[in-house]
């Protein structure tokens, strides 16, 4: 058992805990960035001046009749700005663009005594546009040959042989929608200038490095003259990985300019409208299968929809195309990949990164070749799971596939799976109008950011004289518990109670150059950050007790605040008391921690090496039941088991299971993404820029009956405390709800044919696909945006 | 904490938060009571939407009750004007309990991983209080004949144990937990302590409605005192924009920046908030809001009683009102096709008197209604005996609170197995709600068979003028408007209908 993963007995993580911040957020003491305007005097209110065009030319700006309105201060402009006028790291986003690239894309800033006043000055700016030809949807880009960034191919075997070979190959097209993050706090920047110019930024980030290095190029100052922090997010899921840093880019400019505080606050209709979304993607793919069901080969190109600008889109095509296998022997493939550019927000990383669009296309194919080839999907699903010790297409061996067939075989077992599937046909055959399906899939999903650089990260723990402690890391908290899980690493390493640490907002004055809080590595990189930092600080310790206790500092233990000998023998002394003897002895206190995640190498230009330190596996089985009317379903029940490695915190864990799961069938249900895609005024424009139009799931969407379980003896070797990752993985087991609706449609017909379902399955969706399943000459369902095309089996 | 009850008015407009009195100062008449309040740095309950939909935003007020002298309401403070509290008793978040001294509603879902980000937990909270509050709740749970019975109540997951109804929490939204938790610390409230203040406080009368003017910057908000005072205010002027609730007009504030001259509040004129049961008439005043409705009917209307889970959420039912449905002339509000259904008449007062006009002959266009600018509607008839087999069908993507795209409403009688009785309303397919009237006659006189039901769902499906929108395609609203019947019969089959 390597050091990293290796626990002490009785340790503090393992122990189920509630939020550090639960008690803050449910009496509303706990603060977020926009919370702190009150605490503020003379602060300036920003609000930008959207453009209402999809493309188009500014061929002029005036802002007389904005500021002549009272209380309006400043209209921040691309004049203003002392550096790189760019919001990105691409630099392909200009913050104040000369050409508008969106819908609502921002030309211009108002700062306003009262947000009122901004409003109205963002009202009264005269902008001048020249309209210009656009591309909205991802097939109009394709026809037009409109793609940014570079293109990719992931390969592997010989996939023309293999479905020439093969006894049935399958061919057809999928597109399906992105998703809007709808983190309930919208994105919000506060910046301030200290004395000597230095500009703080508090900031709704993922990523405040990132944000800091931006928020520097637009003022033309270096890093060291800015400050971002970042208290706590409102939600995240990705949208604040890279999208916060324009907005605080405007704020920091504004303060600079006027010497006082700005907040910009988006609001909904705003962050709605500005904000990138998960990608949706378009597929088409040929499948061969041998008369077992055997995937033999897959032949598979994928576009994403990246919208305006690259922003991470390169990553999140890269992680599409490494998980379209999910969680099965592909033996033969060719995926290619790249990225539309289209006049849409500029489409960013969401909880998976790509990984789910991937899967989906694979999900899909199969859902939708099963009863084609005669094999019961969840059989055909798990004839195909990794082997052990196959490789990825990329060549990383799948080192813990007997894990995936452990998930299976439990969930099978666990969620009585044979016996409710024999009560399903028995309600089925008695209900005409009404039909319930179970469905299940697994997921195996890659943790480590693809980039190898970004696998790195830092910490800075302080134990004071009074032997409190206090630490602090480059990860951020966004609810998913980050602080909570980092708070157990540091009493575990430091052998204390945990009422003896505190945690401190994340800033880049403390802890420089982190990654992104991202990629669900949030706490195996700041974990071991802080484990090391606190092992430093140890081992100085050890030397100071082993010479008060008379015995090598080899056999110094640290547990419960008391820090003892291996013999009961040598005595004992109070950490407190220790701290103190060390500080006298001139003993450094403090100490910064360091982590790179070991044995990672990736060719980004092959598509080949192991860019993962491990897999996360879980599987899911679904309950529905659909209503032949309607289409209209509930989720009866789920079942989930996760590979979480031994946790570190499994209450924190099992919620994010049970969130992720609910997001992740959000995205393939409910939440539906619909721009004017007409020829008319609002081209271009988001028709679902509310929570009124948008709908996120409410309750009614939980599952009736939820069962997640964490796999037990899942100790990961090499990573903290024999933990695993477990922020995006689950969003993928929510596979399962849809294809448990293509099941249930499917139950409305004859059976032995291809049920194909629109992404997002809405009751409309699953209204067709079950009305074509039950009498399959009714005309094909109306155009929609996520429709898709027929699939067709040769041979 | 303590919570006094108001005393005399003040000069100034003031609410009572918390258990203090704080004066509307810095306040307009567009100000929401959630800018306000954050502006007063309570900044527990948050703008996550700033349209009723996501529920971060809601606080606790004390309204007249109708299990008690008064009931902790959960509202959405990002929808009203703060001006509507004036003379008010409100509780956030931060009144409830401190992280130091947790309210029972607070510590269960602290415990149960109840909050992740932690955003919309104090949102959360209120609406949870105002169910942990609610005084027929326990009661329920007493009432349940046995254990099965209860049990029963629980298998629909959206009853809990302790009495719990899921809907009171149906307007909140959580991007986080996926749910399970909050209910799991739902159904593990016990019952408010002998000690509760805010239990205590609700044998107490609430506060009393009173006149409020709040005139700023030359936008004024206007509470009349009586009945008269307002249809007077309305016919001097015209540009009044008519709030109860102000569940409609809050997202035309909020989201398309509307800035009325003036706004008159009409929600607590006792003229508009009665409710009476006779032989030939149910009357239903325009500004009680739909719990309250839903309470004081208690089933005896089941259209109804149907249609109310489906309306929008439990935080937008406390405010909202028939008046305001029906006066907004919303093609998609989804009580005018329950009304039409039940042959609804609408009373219309105005300094000239009052007349009634027939709900089917209200709406002239795409929110075009007979109203005159100096009427207010002050309730809606509804004709006794009831037709007996009903049926409300709402089509949307999201169970809970969402908007129609196709609402269809159905009321029918079946005598001899034959229809006798037909009323059908629609909303979502036209610019209207509309009676289907060219099925209600293929209904009538037919007996109550399939092939009846499946030729007058072919005509129901021609009925109005569906469109394609971001909701819905047109052919499905067509396609639902036919299967509405279908459903319906399902549901009543011909051999369940005991002959009259």
């Amino acid at each position: 058992m390597s050091a990293l993963s290796q626990r002490p007995d009785n340790p503090t993580v393992g122990i189920p805990l509630p939020h550090e911040s639960a008690a803050l957020h449910v009496t509303g003491e706990a603060l977020y960035t926009d919370d702190l305007i009150g605490r503020l005097q003379d602060v300036l209110h920003a609000w930008p001046v959207q453009a209402p065009h999809t493309h188009a030319r500014v061929t002029s700006l005036r802002t007389e009749a904005a500021v002549a309105i009272p209380g309006v201060v400043r209209v921040l402009t691309a004049d203003d700005v002392p550096g790189v006028n760019d919001a990105g790291v691409k630099h392909d986003e200009p913050l104040f663009p000369t050409e508008v690239m969106f819908h609502g894309h921002a030309v211009c800033w108002v700062l306003g005594e009262t947000l009122e006043a901004a409003r109205l000055g963002a009202a009264a700016v005269e902008v001048d546009y020249e309209p210009l030809p656009s591309l909205i949807t991802v097939q109009e880009a394709i026809a037009a040959q409109s793609f940014q960034g570079t293109p990719r191919n992931l390969a592997r075997g010989d996939v023309s042989a293999a479905l020439a070979d093969a006894a049935h190959v399958f061919e057809g097209e999928f597109e399906f929608a992105g998703q809007e993050h709808f983190y309930l706090e919208t994105h919000a920047s506060l910046a301030l200038v200290d004395e000597g110019g230095q500009v703080l930024v508090h900031s709704s980030t993922q990523h405040p490095s990132e944000t800091q290095e931006i928020v520097a190029h637009v003022l033309g100052v270096p890093s060291h003259e800015v400050t971002v922090q970042c208290l706590r997010m409102g939600g995240a899921f990705g949208g604040k990985e890279m999208q916060p840093h324009g907005y605080a880019a405007v704020a920091a400019l504004g303060a600079t300019l006027t010497g006082r505080p700005v907040r910009l606050r988006l609001n909904r209709t705003q962050d709605i409208t500005m904000s990138g979304k998960r990608h949706g993607f378009h597929s088409t793919w040929r499948v061969g299968f041998d008369d077992e069901g055997h995937i033999l080969g897959l032949d598979a190109t994928l576009t994403a929809d990246g919208g305006w600008s690259l922003d991470l889109s390169e990553p999140v095509l890269a992680r599409a195309l490494c998980h379209i296998d999910n969680a099965y022997w592909v033996p033969n493939i060719r995926v290619d990949g790249r990225i539309a550019r289209t006049n849409k927000t500029s489409q960013t990383a969401f909880r998976g990164f790509g990984g789910p669009q991937g899967m989906l296309v694979m999900e899909d194919l199969l859902g939708r070749c099963a009863h084609v080839l005669g094999i019961d999907p969840v059989e055909l699903r798990r004839r195909n799971l990794y082997q052990q010790d196959q490789t990825t297409p990329y060549g990383q061996p799948v080192r813990q596939a007997d894990r995936l067939a452990a998930c299976w075989d439990q969930i099978a077992d666990s969620g009585e799976v044979a016996r409710r599937r024999a009560e399903i046909a028995d309600f089925n055959a008695r209900h005409p109008h009404t039909k319930r399906a179970l469905a299940m899939t697994p997921v195996k999903f890659g943790i480590s950011f693809n980039l190898t650089a970004f696998n790195q990260a830092g910490a800075l723990v302080h134990v004071y004289k009074d032997g409190s402690v206090l630490i602090n890391h480059g990860g951020t908290e966004m609810g998913q518990g980050l602080h909570t899980k980092m708070l157990q690493v540091a009493a575990t390493a430091l052998g204390l109670p945990l009422s003896r640490v505190r945690l401190a907002p994340t800033r880049t004055d403390k802890v420089p150059n982190t990654s992104a809080t991202a990629a669900s590595s949030g706490a195996d990189l700041n974990g071991a950050a802080i484990k090391n930092a606190c092992e430093q600080i140890r081992e100085r310790l050890a030397q100071v007790a082993g010479g008060r206790l008379g015995i090598s500092p080899s056999d110094v233990r640290f547990a419960d605040g008391v820090v003892r000998g291996l013999s009961p023998a040598s005595g004992e002394v109070g950490w407190n008391e220790l701290v103190n003897a060390a500080y006298d002895q001139r003993v450094q206190l403090w100490a910064a921690g360091f982590y790179r995640t070991e044995g990672l190498h990736w060719d980004a230009g092959a598509m080949q090496g192991e860019p993962f330190k491990y897999f996360a596996n879980g599987v899911a089985a679904s309950e529905v039941e659909v209503d032949g009317f309607t289409g209209a379903y509930t989720l009866r029940r789920v079942d989930i088991v996760q590979d979480v490695g031994d946790s570190l915190s499994p209450l924190i864990d099992i919620g994010q299971i049970e969130g992720g799961f609910v997001q992740g069938a959000g995205w393939l249900t409910l939440e539906d993404l619909r721009w004017d895609t007409s020829d008319g005024p609002h081209r271009g424009r988001l028709a679902t820029q509310a929570a009124s139009t948008y709908k996120l799931p409410s309750f009614s969407e939980m599952p009736g009956d939820f069962r997640v379980r964490l796999l037990e003896k899942a100790h990961e070797e090499g990573v903290v405390y024999g933990s695993k990752a477990v922020g995006e993985p689950p969003l993928m087991l929510a596979f399962s709800v849809r294809e448990a609706l293509r099941e249930a449609a499917a139950a409305f017909g004859p059976g032995g044919i291809s049920v194909e379902l629109a992404s997002p399955a809405t009751p409309e969706a699953v209204y067709w696909a079950l009305e074509k399943a039950r009498t399959p000459q009714v005309p094909d369902a109306p155009a929609e945006p996520h429709a898709v095309a027929a699939m067709a089996s040769g041979r | 904490m303590s919570t006094p009850s108001t005393t005399e008015a003040p000069t100034i407009p003031c609410v009572t938060v918390n258990g203090e009195q704080a004066p509307l100062t810095d306040a307009s008449a567009h100000t929401t009571a959630l800018d306000w309040l954050r502006g007063r740095g309570l900044t527990g309950a948050k703008e996550g939407c700033a349209e009723g939909e996501c529920g971060a935003c809601s606080i606790l007020v004390a309204r007249p009750g109708v299990d008690a002298e008064t009931e902790w309401t959960a509202v959405n403070a990002c929808l009203i004007p703060v001006a509507a509290l004036d003379g008010q008793e409100v509780v956030t978040g931060e009144g409830l309990g401190s992280s130091g001294d947790l309210h029972p509603v607070q510590r269960e879902l602290a415990v149960r991983g109840g909050s992740q980000c932690g955003y919309c937990t104090p949102g959360f909270v209120c609406s949870l209080a105002a169910e942990f509050y609610r005084p027929g709740r326990t009661a329920d749970v007493a009432d349940a004949a046995d254990a099965a019975d209860a049990e029963a109540k629980r298998c629909d997951h959206e009853h809990g144990p302790n009495g719990v109804d899921l809907h009171a929490l149906s307007g909140n939204l959580c991007r986080c937990t996926g749910y399970r938790p909050i209910r799991d610390a739902a159904y593990a409230l016990g019952a408010p302590a002998d000690d509760d203040a805010l239990a205590a406080r609700r044998q107490a009368p609430p506060p009393q409605p009173r006149a409020t003017r709040l005139a700023v910057d030359g936008a004024e908000y206007v509470r009349p005192a009586t009945l008269p005072e307002a249809l007077t205010l309305l016919s001097e002027r015209p540009e009044a924009q008519v709030v109860a609730g102000s569940t409609d007009w809050g997202v035309e504030v909020n989201i398309r920046g509307r800035r009325a001259p003036l706004v008159v509040a009409v929600d607590r004129l006792p003229e508009l908030r009665s409710l009476t049961i006779g032989d030939d008439v149910i009357e239903i005043g325009a500004a009680l809001t739909l719990t309250e409705i839903e309470r004081r009917l208690a089933g005896r209307v089941p259209l109804l009683a149907e249609l109310f889970p489906q309306f929008a959420s439990r935080l937008i039912r406390n405010g909202a009102t028939l008046g305001g449905n029906i006066g907004t002339g919303s093609p998609i509000g989804d009580a005018p096709p329950a009304l039409l259904a039940l042959d609804a008449d609408v009373v219309l007062a105005s300094p000239r008197g009052e007349r009634v006009v027939p709900l089917a002959d209200y709406f002239t266009g795409y929110r075009q209604t007979v109203r005159a600018a100096d009427e207010l509607i002050r309730g809606v008839r509804i004709p006794v005996p009831l037709a007996p087999i009903v049926g409300f069908h709402k089509i949307a993507k999201r169970r809970f609170d969402d908007i129609s795209s196709v609402a269809v409403a159905f009321a029918l009688e079946v005598a001899d197995g034959h229809v006798v009785r037909a009323r059908i309303g629609l909303g979502g397919v036209a610019a209207t709600p509309l009676r289907a009237v060219a099925t209600e006659q293929e209904l009538l006189g037919r007996p109550w068979t399939e092939e009846t039901v499946r030729s007058a769902a072919a005509v129901l499906a021609g009925e109005g003028t569906p469109m394609d929108d971001h909701r819905a395609s047109a052919a499905y609203r067509t396609a639902m408007l036919g299967q509405s019947l279908l459903r319906l019969f399902h549901t009543h089959p011909e051999t369940q209908v005991v002959p009259a």
